[in-house]
């Protein structure tokens, strides 16, 4: 198994650089004009800044050598310039980073759990209402427009059952936790505020439902597919021949084989959370990477759009390959081999 | 005089309209072995899952179960559970897809201990594993316990299957094919190893084969199935002496064996009928030799013979004692 | 435990076993887009551009699906958005389809280097989550549905490259297929004579189901405000006129619920389509 991960860790490198290439090449067609992408609109006429992002970007130079100078810049962590913040790129995202990640984690274990617990119950009572029901919920969910759902259910919990807060992480009259983590709802925790705490959770509620009901159909088919192909097996007859319950079987025999190869569409669905976080920040006015990514593209900024798009991409190779390594982990015959 | 330990009357099991068994009846008392013999496909596993009340809901089950004079048909899954694996244990063909494979020996062990043992502490638990796994004679039982199925070898997690069947004391052991799947040199040890502990624990032993050596070997008592129904029963002597139905002897002849005075072995010609085109009259008579009209109209009962066992043969007294002659001859 | 498996087969049904409701459900829904994309313009309908009634009104006998800030009708706005929605998602699926199967056929029949280079490309492609790659490549050609259709066109064809490959390399080691190689037939003839016949059922099972989701993506795209501008009738630019407006539901309704169905619509299809075309899924 050390090999396998080695030459998966070895492939890395190499796919990172052609996501590199990739966005290197799509800068090269905006608008006929790489400089566009660099430079906004109402900086064109000054000729200095034309000059000096010229000079650091290499734009006077051969194809090739604008190649290696903008894979050098990205190597130092250089996304260029965001034409609407005028702040590097790259320190736009880190500073919006925690918001998704909280956001994007708090989705997936909405959405996986319950998309486990439906898999489980649709393979349990197989073929009967339960089963239907599970199945056309868990559908209903990814092939909802988030940025639909996202509205009504605003509406609903929010406007006319004041279940829930409106848009934003935290209450207007509240001020932020002193950035630890950058997770609203750990920070707060950390600071013994609990009203504070409390607040963040709530605003986290439901836009963490919306996003997480996109991934709950892939998590729960999967798992109703894998429950159902060991609930055949010959190892549960056995166990309930010792004497183990219903629930024992379903859920330490049968549930704790059909998680393995789950494991392996948690980097799959990941794309599809991305995908959701994007539209779902932009519905909640939350100051993550996916509302940055919307606003980037209506104001069309090129550099904070690529650099989305960059990270984005590394973001999900790495997932990719740890749910890959986590699932050879997780089979001891895969591990042990 | 208690209740035997295990009666089965009348088992009658369908799968929707399709009748599986019929009429099986089978007795068991503490201590001895039972053998059930048959071709694949002729009943027995399904009558074995009967008994420790393993088939799914949509499968009916008529007729009677019986564990020490209790009943256990109609019984609620729940109280069954509370009897599987305390009271009656099981053990399978083949060990490897029997066995968890993402959980350790260790935890399965210690969960077939922890289910009918609330409240037990792990420390007694880990004591009562490694003591099992001593038991049923497994090197190294330290170590064992910390590894997963896919490491051992087939005999060693046949016996690790056997240790967790033992895990509760049983006072009956359904063995199904237990040595199959094994290396022939195992399958003895594992044949062994059974018998031992039959032997120590006084429990009852059901043995189901499609080898009728195997049995012959160990068992007091033998049935033999055939398409879903019992065709012979009784003393396994005999039986193996005195075969009275045709399949029976079709086996014994069909079996390799040095102290018997049959020199050339002797296939059954035909096959098991599928399940949806049983034979009228007598089921095994499109493959008998000695098949009369009266054997395509009328279903034979099973009767008592003149070697103490009963058959279902129209012919039980006559043919076979007339075809042993032959092959005597 | 053989003789356990319970037999499944004798109930006896009128329609075919892969026809089953939600499979009938998703025809029926995919039927009535098609209709309605085709005949629209017949239909006794307000007019989808102009101003037809008071703005921001809720649903009535009048306007079943209200109207929106500008008072135009949102239930004819949102059948007009089935053209452009079905349309695109068309074009965009047959035009993956065609060049990633192209890609995958030649990559797969060729092997070595070609096969090494293209799937790479391929891996990459596949490395960008859709949106993202959606996004940047819109942007960067300027917005509008065109660009955006072609943006989908790349994110999407590495999925057929990928499929056709393993096609082709499963199916070319077939014994038909090393019997017609050695009887000397062209490489051409081999792939498409012996070769893309066989593998076009996988092919249209993912269309099938791609297809709501490039309806998702497209309506996406509109809603960022890089795919249809105003005031053209198009799903996702009208759920971005109602998100303005979000205390009037209706005005995201319309058109929300019909990408819904759409989508639903296309995967209940695809099922039916699975069941019916893999014998694998049995």
């Amino acid at each position: 198994m050390t090999r396998y991960i080695v030459r998966r860790l070895l492939s890395l490198p190499l796919l990172l650089l052609g996501i590199v290439s990739i966005a290197f090449l799509i800068s090269h067609f905006t608008q006929g004009d790489p400089l566009s992408s660099i430079v906004s609109e109402r900086q064109m006429d000054d000729e200095q800044a034309v000059a000096a992002a010229k000079a650091r970007w290499g734009l006077d130079k051969s194809l090739p050598e604008q190649y290696l100078v903008y894979v050098g810049n990205l190597l130092t962590g250089d996304l260029g310039i965001s034409f609407r913040t005028k702040q590097p790129v790259s320190q736009d995202l880190l500073e919006r980073l925690p918001a998704t990640l909280e956001l994007v984690i708090a989705a997936m274990l909405f959405g996986s759990l319950t998309g486990i617990a439906l898999g489980v119950v649709a393979a349990r009572f197989r073929d009967r209402a339960a089963d239907h029901a599970a199945r056309l919920w868990a559908l209903t969910g990814s092939s909802t427009p988030v940025f639909w759902s996202g509205l009504i259910l605003l509406y609903i919990f929010s406007v006319k059952l004041g279940w829930v807060p409106g848009p934003g992480r935290l209450d207007a009259r509240m001020s932020p936790p002193d950035g630890i983590t950058g997770f609203l709802t750990i920070d707060a925790l950390l600071a013994g505020d609990t009203a504070l705490f409390w607040d963040a959770v709530h605003h986290l509620i439901l836009p963490a439902l919306v996003l997480g009901w996109t991934v709950m159909g892939i998590v729960s088919r999967l798992v109703r597919a894998s429950m159902l192909d060991v609930l055949n097996q010959d190892y549960i007859v056995a166990a309930r021949a010792r004497g183990a319950g219903e629930l024992r079987v379903l859920l330490n025999h049968a549930l704790r084989n059909a998680l393995v190869p789950t494991l392996t569409i948690i980097g799959f669905t990941f794309a599809y959370l991305i995908t959701g976080a994007v539209l779902t920040e932009a519905i909640f006015s939350w100051t993550g990477i996916g509302s940055y990514a919307v606003d980037a593209a209506r104001g069309l900024d090129y550099p904070a759009i690529m650099g989305v798009t960059i990270v984005g991409g590394a973001a999900f190779l790495l997932t990719n390959l740890m749910t890959d390594i986590a699932y050879a982990f997780a089979d001891p015959r895969i591990r042990l081999s | 005089m208690t209740a035997p330990l295990l009666e089965v009357g009348n088992l009658t099991i369908s799968f929707g309209a399709l009748e599986v068994v019929r009429d099986v009846n089978l007795s068991l008392a503490d201590g001895k072995t039972l053998g059930l013999v048959g071709e694949s496909g002729c009943g027995k596993s399904v009558t074995m899952l009967a008994i420790m009340g393993l088939l799914p809901d949509h499968v009916r089950v008529s007729g009677s179960i019986k564990l020490r004079g209790e009943e256990l048909l109609g019984r609620p899954q729940g109280e069954l559970t509370a009897l599987r694996g305390k009271r009656m244990a099981m053990i399978f063909q083949d060990p490897m897809t029997s066995l968890n494979p993402v959980m350790t020996v260790g935890e399965q062990l210690g969960e077939a201990i922890a289910i009918h043992n609330r409240g037990m502490t792990r420390g007694d638990r880990q004591e009562r594993a490694l003591a099992l796994l001593r038991l049923v004679a497994i090197p190294l039982p330290d170590r064992r316990l910390l590894q997963y199925p896919h490491e051992l070898s087939g005999g060693m997690r046949q016996r690790v299957m056997i240790a967790i069947a033992m895990a509760n004391d049983p006072e009956l052991l359904i063995a199904d094919e237990p040595t199959t799947a094994l290396d022939v040199t195992v399958q003895a040890q594992i044949m062994e190893l059974l018998q031992r502990l039959q032997a120590e624990r006084k429990m009852g032993l059901m043995l189901i084969s499609h080898d009728l050596g195997v049995v012959g070997d160990i068992a007091d008592e033998v049935a033999i199935m055939y398409a879903g129904r019992i065709c012979e029963r009784g003393p396994v002597d005999a039986v193996f002496d005195s075969p009275h139905h045709p399949y029976t002897h079709g086996l014994l002849a069909s079996l390799p064996q040095i102290d018997r005075t049959i020199d050339k072995l002797v296939a059954i010609p035909g096959s098991l009928p599928s399940l949806s085109a049983r034979p009228a009259g007598c089921r095994f008579h499109p493959r008998c030799v000695h098949a009369q009209d009266i054997c395509r109209r009328a279903e034979p009962e099973l009767r008592t013979v003149a070697s103490g066992a009963i058959a279902a043969c129209h012919f039980a007294e006559t043919a076979v004692v007339s075809e042993r002659a032959t092959v005597r001859a | 435990m053989a003789d356990v498996a319970a037999p499944s087969s004798i109930r006896t049904r009128r329609l075919p076993a892969w026809l089953k409701l939600p499979v009938l459900v998703g025809i029926a829904i995919i039927v009535f887009w098609i209709v309605a994309s085709l005949s629209i313009d017949l239909w006794p309908i307000y007019d989808p551009i102009d101003m037809v009634g008071r703005r921001l009104q809720p649903p009535s006998a009048d306007h079943w699906f209200g109207t929106d800030a500008l008072g135009r009708d949102v239930l004819s706005r949102t059948l007009h958005g089935a053209r452009f929605s079905l349309m695109m998602s068309c074009a965009v699926i047959i035009c993956a389809v065609l060049i990633g199967s192209a890609i995958g056929a030649i990559a797969g029949y060729v092997g070595g280097i070609v096969d090494g280079a293209l799937m790479r490309l391929v891996d990459i492609t596949l490395s960008f989550p859709p949106i993202l790659l959606a996004m940047a490549v819109t942007a960067a050609m300027g917005p509008g549905l065109q660009n955006a259709a072609l943006a989908m066109i790349i994110v999407w064809w590495p999925v057929y490259a990928r499929l056709m490959r393993g096609q082709v390399l499963s199916i070319r080691s077939r014994e038909h297929v090393e019997a017609a190689t050695a009887a000397g037939a062209s490489h051409a003839r081999t792939l498409i004579k012996h070769i893309l016949p066989l593998s076009w059922s996988p092919i249209l099972i993912n269309a099938t189901m791609d297809f709501g989701q490039v309806v998702l993506l497209t309506a996406s795209l509109s809603f960022i405000g890089l795919g249809a501008s105003p005031p053209t009738p198009e799903w996702g630019s009208m759920i971005s006129e109602g998100a303005i407006h979000f205390y009037q539901w209706w005005i995201c309704s319309g058109p929300g619920v019909a990408i819904l169905s759409v989508v639903l619509g296309f995967n209940f299809l695809g099922d039916g389509l699975r069941d019916l075309l893999d014998p694998r899924s049995k």
